[in-house]
């Protein structure tokens, strides 16, 4: 490839569902875009999301992300069909409500007192999850074993494909006539004029506006452009079994079924710095808990698994920051990438485009930390 | 308590074999563990209860694995048959399936032995039942003495002409031999005349067998072009063309064979590095002389380092195994020079047949419909189509589009999947990469990694 | 079709989709079926398109069958025994004790 698309309107750097979906929210307001990415053996969380776009529990401790998290859902199904009709790929996106699943009283309980909270939280629109007792769990998931005491049911919660949707938004990019780079690690960035150059292995990129969506990579990245982007590294694992008919008819929080027939197991939250390594011990664990909730997946194979590194900011929540000192220049990070994509693409794009966060969104401001000791 | 071992072997083909038998002869502590439920590997399958008859049939090469297998039975090191190594880590700890439960043992050292797969031959019409590797037929014959008659074999490599020469000695010869080696590929391969002249016992015998076929009859094609197998529920003929013209030969049984290619699964698990081999076109784990890998106390011997053949692994197993006794103070290294002059001299045959037998343009660059990922049935095109969309590489495009996700875990579609991604993007395999390969090493019951989770496993949780 | 160069091992008889099969002790599911001419042994959980033994050493996963209830196992690396109940798989294989 000789063409390099050296000069667009908007860089966006990094290409897991962050960057993609803020790219093809950009590209498809008629922006050209250049998102820049790293190679095949990227540390990318996208490639070990589970694939829930999921409402019920989000945002306990800071209601900007439960409004934030509930806007997204609302909008995934245009999203989704949007992104459908730009490229003829579906996200395999469905909305039959999800299930947290309880295995003790005492889970139960908190479950209870969450879903309450959240009732606050979410005010008098119906976005609150309800509280089922074990007969009417079995009723809607009739495969649940003789340890679940009950569970909780949102249902605006719903699930899709992470790993189509990310194909679907590079393709999107594609079709509306932006460009993906690969092998593009950055190395440089600099001002250059009224916008920005950022050196990479594949050369050198200019445009007006930046936007780090480089997930663990926007620490670095930060102080370059005048943020200061605190992040942790979480490892999670999932378990994947063989195709199978029909089985489970809506995700729970950690069992859910594909389009495909494929059981995904989940998950871990393991402090194991940058490696996403399978390890046993916690693969057993996580599947000796499956087959506690759903006793029939003991007579299942476990064909693969994944292990990948969560991109958690200090409280959990998501961090979008524009800098003072570099315009045009935005943070974004998230571990949410599916459930958010709806959001990046749809209403965070629009306001990058645009050169300015709503005031709101300073509550999501990697200023919240400063001043902490974290 | 997890049993400890000076050595734990993987794999009882002729390099597991001989490493075992030498490590544990020089006083070392060896556990070889093995899928299979004798030992032999695939190229020595059946060795142990082969008839006197089958044992001439199959050849004197063949018959070679009896006193391997015998000294091996002798040697001390303890056999575990049946065992599907389902992980192995790079704190060498070796997880295991064996009768329905799994176990794990620890060893100072891991020798890989897991040898060859047949290269993957995507060609139209190769999912077709009727349609195997040619590896798979030697297997029928070697382990259970069946023979299908009006078989066609098609493809390129000496095995198919070991094949079809055991196949006639067998009275049950091929109809047809369709080879798909290019015209000029011998003028090119010439050059490693002279090299492959140290071992010219095999040129003879290659010679041999070709002419021990034509004179049973068994019809020959060559430069064979747009091979494709005709069927709807099962394989029912082979297209193809040859010498200018269209053929159609009718068959329910059609064997593939595109060469060999070193079984990867292990050192990619374990993160080794690995290199692209351009004379045998694929990748094979980076090794010092001793076959150490780039992970620590990890070693592989045989084809699975590079092809090689039997008689080459056998020697590389020695050779791994004397290592690691000198290291452990045991034995002297007397022997060495021999095996690695007797290595070298095993090697000169290969640039010859290497050339000459390179896999064919076809297969290495499958047309757009054709099933490149045979357990997702994901095509080359679709393949193609993701690259155009930015994927630098295999795991990518196993993210878009599922190949490689399937209980094969990409055994059978990886080299082909990344060499179609090279060719789009004008990148060298070694740029390209290859898929990331995380434990199960094969599908497992959900419930016996649930049952794993021993005290032990939690005690080395918090390591 | 197929020939047997010897006949050493002891007669096993099993079944495919209830058919009875004469094998030889030490086949494995893979070769008996092979020996008397079944190709055809389940069809693709994606397209549902006919697939049999490809590779028969336990790389390939394409001769996956039910044995004795239990779906998805290889033939290729199942040792025939008396009685064994084998059936051609259709698609996705149910969840099921």
């Amino acid at each position: 490839m000789t063409i390099r698309p050296r000069a667009a309107d908007t860089l966006v750097i990094g290409g897991g569902l962050v960057g993609a979906a803020v790219g093809w929210g950009l590209a498809s307001r008629g922006e050209t875009v250049t998102v820049l990415d790293e190679g095949d053996q990227a540390l990318r969380a996208s490639c070990g999301n589970f694939g829930l776009v999921w409402v019920q529990s989000k945002g306990d401790g800071m209601h900007d992300y439960a409004r934030w998290t509930r806007s997204s859902a609302d909008i995934w199904p245009e999203f989704s069909e949007r992104l459908k009709e730009d490229t003829g790929i579906s996200t395999g996106y469905h909305k039959p409500g999800g299930m947290h699943l309880c295995l003790s009283e005492q889970d139960l309980e908190k479950t209870r007192a969450l879903c309450n909270r959240m009732h606050n939280v979410n005010g008098a629109q119906g976005y609150g999850s309800e509280i089922l007792d074990r007969k009417q769990v079995a009723d809607m998931l009739p495969g649940i074993g003789p340890d679940v005491v009950g569970g909780s049911f949102g249902r605006h919660d719903g699930h899709a494909s992470p790993l189509k949707l990310l194909m679907g938004l590079h393709a999107g990019i594609k079709a509306r006539g932006s460009h993906y780079v690969s092998g593009a690690a950055v190395d440089k960035i600099e001002r250059d004029g009224g916008g920005y150059s950022v050196t990479t292995a594949k050369g050198v990129y200019r445009a007006g506006k930046l936007v780090l969506a480089a997930g663990h990579g926007n620490s670095a990245f930060g102080p370059l452009v005048g943020l200061d982007i605190p992040l942790r590294p979480e490892k999670g694992q999932i378990l994947v079994t063989e195709r199978v008919a029909p089985f489970l008819s809506m995700p729970t929080h950690v069992v859910r079924q594909t389009e495909e027939g494929s059981i995904l197991i989940g998950d871990s939250h393991e402090d194991t710095g940058f490696s996403t390594l399978s390890t046993t011990p916690i693969m057993s664990q996580i599947a000796s808990r499956a087959a506690r909730f759903f006793p029939l997946l003991k007579n299942l194979r476990v064909v693969r698994s994944w292990g990948a590194v969560r991109v958690l900011s200090p409280d959990g929540y998501p961090i979008y920051q524009q800098s003072e000192t570099h315009p045009g220049v935005f943070s974004v990070n998230c571990h949410s990438g599916v459930t958010l994509a709806g959001a990046h693409a749809m209403l965070l794009a629009p306001m990058i485009s645009a050169g300015q966060l709503a005031p709101e969104f300073e509550a999501f401001s990697a200023r919240r930390f400063h001043g902490q000791t974290h | 308590m997890t049993r400890q071992f000076d050595v734990a072997v993987i794999g009882a083909g002729p390099a597991g074999l001989a490493a075992a038998t030498e490590a544990a002869q020089s006083g070392l502590s060896v556990a070889l563990l093995d899928e299979q439920q004798a030992p032999g590997g695939q190229i020595y399958r059946g060795i142990e209860t082969a008839s006197a008859a089958r044992l001439k049939l199959l050849g004197a090469d063949y018959a070679e694995g009896r006193p391997l297998v015998e000294k091996f039975r002798a040697s001390g090191a303890e056999y575990m048959p049946g065992s599907l190594v389902w992980n192995v880590t790079i704190d060498k700890v070796v997880e295991f399936s064996r009768d329905g439960a799994s176990s794990r043992i620890r060893a100072d050292a891991i020798i890989v032995a897991t040898g060859a797969l047949e290269r993957p031959c995507p060609l139209p019409g190769w999912t077709l039942p009727g349609v195997t590797t040619a590896g798979a037929l030697q297997i029928l014959l070697k382990a259970s003495g069946i023979v299908q008659e009006d078989a066609v074999l098609t493809g390129s490599g000496p095995l198919l002409w070991l094949l079809a020469s055991q196949m006639v000695d067998a009275g049950v010869p091929p109809r047809a031999i369709v080879e798909t080696v290019p015209n000029g590929r011998l003028l090119q391969a010439l050059p490693h005349l002279p090299k492959a002249l140290w071992q010219r016992s095999y040129l003879f015998k290659g010679l041999s067998m070709v002419r021990k076929v034509r004179r049973a009859g068994v019809l020959i094609y060559r430069n064979a072009t747009g091979v494709a197998v005709e069927g709807a529920t099962f394989a029912t003929a082979l297209n193809f063309t040859a010498g200018g013209k269209p053929h159609r030969i009718e068959t329910r049984t059609i064997a593939l064979h595109q060469g060999v290619v070193p079984n990867q699964q292990v050192t990619r698990l374990l993160r080794c590095d690995h290199v692209w081999d351009s004379s045998q076109h694929c990748f094979r784990p980076v090794i010092d002389a001793y076959g150490a890998t780039s992970a620590d106390g990890v070693y592989v011997a045989g084809d699975g380092a590079g092809i090689g053949g039997a008689k080459a692994a056998a020697i590389q197993g020695q050779i791994v195994a004397i290592g690691l006794a000198l290291r452990a103070g045991r034995g002297n290294g007397e022997r060495l020079a021999h095996l690695h002059s007797a290595l070298a001299k095993e090697a000169s045959v290969r640039p010859f047949l290497e050339t000459l037998y390179a896999p064919a343009p076809q297969i290495l660059s499958p047309a757009d419909d054709t099933l490149v990922c045979r357990c997702e049935e994901i095509t080359a095109g679709s393949i193609r189509e993701a690259v155009r969309l930015g994927a630098p590489g295999p795991n990518q495009v196993k993210s878009f589009l599922r190949a490689g996700m399937g209980p094969c875990q990409g055994r059978v579609c990886g080299l082909a999947v990344s060499a179609i991604i090279g060719e789009e993007r004008g990148e060298t395999p070694d740029d390209v990469g290859y898929y990331r390969i995380r434990p199960p090493l094969k599908p497992l019951l959900l419930s016996e990694i649930a049952n794993f989770a021993t005290s032990d496993a939690q005690e080395h949780a918090t390591e | 079709m197929v020939r047997r160069i010897e006949t050493i091992g002891n007669e096993v008889i099993f079944s495919f989709e209830g058919q009875p099969v004469t094998a030889r002790a030490g086949d494995s599911v893979a070769a008996a079926l092979t020996a008397v001419g079944i190709s055809h042994l389940r069809d693709s959980v994606v397209s549902g398109a006919a697939r049999g033994v490809y590779c028969m050493m336990g790389a390939c996963f394409d001769c996956l069958v039910e044995v004795n209830g239990v779906p998805n196992r290889q033939a290729c690396m199942t040792e025939v025994r008396h009685g064994l109940d084998v059936r051609r798989q259709s698609g996705g294989v149910e969840v099921r004790s």
